[in-house]
């Protein structure tokens, strides 16, 4: 399989997303915020039995429309595939994707968050860091995107505490280890005006939920 | 929504052009000129009440009609809560002193977990401009946060709140713990907050869910007066 992760511009995760890539019998449909980390578990498995379409990053921003548009896209791969896996963890979906999965014979991970399954959800939960804002490498690399416009910051500066007034340190659960990225990081949390803190997560469960694939 | 000039003068508007204009600014988030013209309204001899009612509640209306239509967004509706804010901190000490009508009380806050406030500030903000008084706990709330309040206080409602998926079952913690103490039809329970739905909100077994601040305060409306209606 041809390293597609490099090629692949976050622009086009964000707004448009992937379409299949791979020959496997299983499809993958993951927010495209994964999609260099599945790529690169895919590959350093050879898991070809996986392919991988991405959904559009962005809907990140709009939880609500998540389960409609994994239902469409299982619906329009539904002749091509064995079997569908999901790679979203609940999202702020309030359970809805968790239904929708079950409706249609996919499997989810079991995490509200991406952040989450990264960090292992079990030891996410335990944590109980209600004061944390998250960060993975991609929400790092696309925190303007993501974070600093939709809420308007770029614009009204001075809401800044209204939004982030109650959270005390952002976390950077780093998939890859890139110092530059790591700087970026820093310097959201600094934007933000919060602590920082830095971890190390690799992939967490999302390497095991694609290992144990049908 | 305005086109308001460098060099427009509020106090030099008459009343009815004054609010008018007090709704543009309500609706651009200008705080300043919203506390300027608050204090010009009295100054004329306004009653706090009507100034609410009739400016800044019917500005925020708007606001809420529009955010529901896809026109405005989180930023420029936080920026025109700012501003009604600005306007309440000087009417709310004078309602409690004019004898402004009382809807009903609400003891409201985000629950045990989840310290996403933003939706629960704007729903407290706008009860309170229809006529509720209301007692925010604020952030974090265990049940008995809520419950002992609500006893304390002689609540008509109480208003949970969250943001996350993983703080959002708590909601029922906090019913069921009513229902236990046979407490529960003493109170109306209103929920929201992001991923809620309505079939959360029955299924917890809340009087309803409320998907925006003012669906809140019309629901809370209807509520209490079937609940009067009823007595």
């Amino acid at each position: 399989m041809p390293d597609l992760a490099i090629q692949i511009e976050d622009e086009a995760l964000r707004d448009v997303g992937l379409l299949p890539f791979g020959t496997g019998k299983t499809l993958v449909i993951a927010c495209g915020a994964l999609a260099r980390e599945i790529l690169a578990i895919i590959d350093a498995n050879r898991l070809g039995h996986l392919t991988l379409t991405c959904l559009p990053a962005i809907l990140h921003n709009t939880p609500k429309d998540i389960p409609q548009a994994v239902e469409n896209a299982i619906k329009k791969n539904a002749g091509d595939f064995d079997h569908f896996v999901v790679a979203y963890g609940d999202c702020g979906t309030g359970g809805l994707l968790q239904s929708t999965c079950d409706r249609l014979g996919a499997t989810l991970i079991a995490s509200p968050h991406c952040y989450a399954f990264f960090d292992g959800t079990d030891q996410f939960l335990a944590r109980d860091e209600v004061t944390r804002f998250y960060l993975t490498d991609f929400l790092a690399r696309q925190f303007d995107a993501f974070v600093w416009k939709p809420l308007g910051l770029d614009r009204y500066p001075d809401l800044r505490d209204m939004y982030f007034g109650n959270y005390e340190a952002l976390v950077y659960l780093s998939q890859t280890e890139d110092a530059e990225l790591l700087v970026k990081a820093k310097d959201c949390a600094d934007r933000l005006g919060l602590d920082f803190e830095h971890r190390h997560t690799g992939y967490g469960d999302l390497n095991t939920f694609l290992n144990t694939a049908p | 929504m305005s086109d308001q000039g460098d060099d427009l003068v509020l106090s030099e508007l008459n009343d009815s052009e004054l609010v008018e204009q007090m709704m543009d600014d309500l609706y651009d988030g200008l705080k300043d000129e919203i506390v300027e013209a608050v204090t010009i309204l009295l100054d004329r001899g306004w009653v706090p009440y009507d100034i609410l009612t009739k400016s800044l509640v019917l500005g925020m209306q708007i606001v809420g009609d529009d955010f529901r239509d896809g026109i405005l967004f989180v930023p420029e509706v936080l920026r025109s809560a700012q501003a009604m804010k600005g306007g309440m901190a000087i009417l709310k000490p004078l309602l409690v002193e004019t004898g402004a009508p009382k809807m009903g009380k609400m003891v409201i806050g985000t629950v045990k977990g989840d310290i996403h406030d933003i939706g629960k500030n704007l729903v407290a903000m706008m009860m309170e401009g229809a006529g509720f008084e209301v007692i925010d706990l604020g952030i974090n709330n265990p049940a008995e946060d809520y419950i002992n309040t609500a006893i304390a206080e002689d609540c008509d409602i109480i208003g949970m709140s969250a943001l996350l998926t993983t703080t959002m079952p708590y909601m029922k913690v906090v019913i069921d713990q009513l229902t236990e103490m046979g407490k529960r039809q003493d109170y109306i329970v209103l929920v929201g907050g992001a991923p809620l739905n309505e079939e959360f909100g029955k299924a917890i077994g809340a009087d309803a869910y409320c998907d925006d601040a003012a669906i809140a305060v019309e629901t809370a409306k209807s509520m209490i007066a079937r609940r009067h209606n009823q007595a």
